[in-house]
């Protein structure tokens, strides 16, 4: 083969096999989504949800400095990092928050007020409440697309006993924020948090807030 | 054939086809340009769009057509023997026209683009003094409301019914509204695609943005500006309703919001939200 036929070939086979290594990355990319849990069915159609949430996720994930949701089960000492959950179309879902994260407050007070839910409130430790105050708020859990807003106030600064990383024990310092809403028509729904309570981004709203799996994720109806 | 020749043939040429494609666009294309006629802003760029389309046409039809007919005319049609053509010489003529008609092109464009945006604004943000305001804003009061835009979703709140906030935005047909564009966190833009309406939401700035909406509409409103992981699901849908419908509509979103009400700051021009503990 002449040099120039050698050539040839050492710049195909190298294109080649950028190429592939291109279409794996994003390959990888693409498929490469949090994983997702389905509700537990309950009595009389209602779905339960239970979810958590942390001020770090647990020492082995990727970001154990994190603040992240959790899916886990009724009494907390089950948990799943997903971020995906999913529900039954047109139908009433029973939500569970074991929130343990501290206050870190709105940037909009017009959060503060729970909107979307049946009922029009939601219950904070078992004491129906319409709105919190703003700055005692830790977290969101907001489905937009169907107008579903529910502040999570945050676990007082003087808490005895409060959890750092996931998994956390019902044991140790929570509120429990519970409330009911009316799921959609199938489809693909995300939610997100609205406080910024990414801990050393600018304004609290890098790293966890802007990556799926953490303080964002989806509804997949079905 | 001469060259002189092959000209006139070019220009007959592009005469007829102006003559016949540039109404159709102007009388058939135009009138189903974006927006909409959806306010009087949106009507007011479908008008624009129609004027510099309708200059557009015979310009593009001059270079199709001279193209089409260099690609017929000055074919090769011995392909055993390509030969390069004769060199292009200057032609004082040609260039004058040619800078004659681009200057006069180019000039009536920018004269007329801006009487167009100082009439009304056009739907854009004019920041916090707006020196385009319709004659309408100026002849009464018009309805204010403030777009906040934030990681990610629109809030609107209503300084003159009490600063209630609400999720969703209503607003009543035949009435000019001022809109105050702003942001909480990162630099997003309020599109109001039907109502023509696109200004930029910068945090710690108030841009104004007017419109004068008709008659019932439902529009999309998006968010324009690339402003994180969910910027494509930030959007809704907003209404255009009847007056007394949009009257009832307030009253109750200012009950039902109430609690939240309460707990807002002061109704302001601009926010620099606070706390942000765990801010870095």
């Amino acid at each position: 083969m002449s040099s120039y036929g050698r050539r040839l070939a050492g710049i195909t086979i190298a294109t080649a096999i950028v190429c592939v290594a291109i279409g794996l990355y994003i390959g990888l990319y693409l498929t490469n989504v949090p994983g997702s849990s389905a509700a537990t069915p309950g009595p009389a159609g209602v779905t339960n949800l239970y979810l958590g949430t942390v001020p770090a996720a647990e020492t082995t994930d990727p970001h154990p400095d994190w603040v992240s949701y959790y899916v886990v089960n009724r009494t907390s000492t089950n948990w799943q990092h997903d971020t995906t959950f999913v529900l039954p179309a047109n139908s009433l879902v029973h939500v569970t928050i074991y929130q343990f994260d501290g206050d870190s407050g709105l940037r909009n007070e017009f959060l503060s007020q729970a909107t979307g839910t049946v009922g029009g409130g939601f219950l904070l430790n078992g004491k129906p409440t319409l709105a919190i105050n703003p700055d005692d708020a830790s977290h969101v859990f907001a489905i937009p697309q169907i107008g579903l807003s529910v502040p999570l106030e945050g676990v007082p600064d003087s808490a005895k006993n409060p959890c750092s990383n996931a998994p956390c024990p019902l044991s140790m310092d929570h509120e429990t924020i519970t409330f009911t809403f009316r799921t959609p028509g199938k489809g693909l729904y995300r939610w997100q948090c609205f406080v910024p309570c990414a801990a050393g981004f600018i304004q609290g709203f890098g790293g966890p807030m802007q990556t799926v799996g953490y303080m964002d994720g989806f509804i997949k109806v079905v | 054939m001469t060259g002189g020749q092959h000209f006139r043939r070019i220009v007959i040429l592009w005469l007829i086809s102006s003559i016949i494609l540039t109404p159709l666009v102007v009388f058939v294309l135009a009138p189903g340009m974006p927006p909409g006629n959806g306010s009087v802003e949106a009507s007011g760029q479908v008008t624009d769009n129609t004027v510099l389309l309708g200059l557009a046409t015979p310009v593009a039809l001059a270079v199709l057509v001279y193209f089409a007919y260099a690609c017929w005319a000055f074919r090769e049609r011995d392909t055993d023997a390509v030969l390069d053509g004769p060199a292009i010489r200057g032609n004082a003529t040609v260039q004058t026209w040619w800078l004659v008609v681009t200057t006069v092109i180019v000039l009536f464009l920018a004269v007329f683009g801006s009487v167009e945006l100082l009439k009304d604004g056009a739907g854009g943000g004019q920041g916090p003094n707006p020196i385009a305001t319709p004659a309408a804003a100026k002849a009464n009061p018009p309805l204010q409301v403030q777009v906040i835009a934030q990681q990610w979703q629109f809030t609107y709140r209503w300084p003159g019914y009490g600063g209630v906030e609400t999720q969703h935005l209503e607003l009543p047909a035949n009435t000019t509204v001022e809109m105050h564009v702003t942001s909480l966190d990162v630099i997003h833009s309020f599109w109001a695609y039907q109502l023509g309406v696109k200004a930029d939401a910068n945090p710690g700035e108030d841009n104004i943005a007017y419109v004068t909406t008709k008659g019932p509409l439902t529009f999309n409103i998006h968010c324009a500006e690339l402003c994180g992981v969910w910027h494509g699901y930030m959007f809704d849908t907003g209404y255009v309703v009847a007056k007394p419908q949009f009257a009832s509509w307030i009253a109750t979103q200012r009950v039902k919001y109430a609690p939240a009400t309460k707990n807002l700051v002061p109704y302001s021009k601009t926010y620099f939200p606070d706390p942000q503990r765990r801010g870095g």
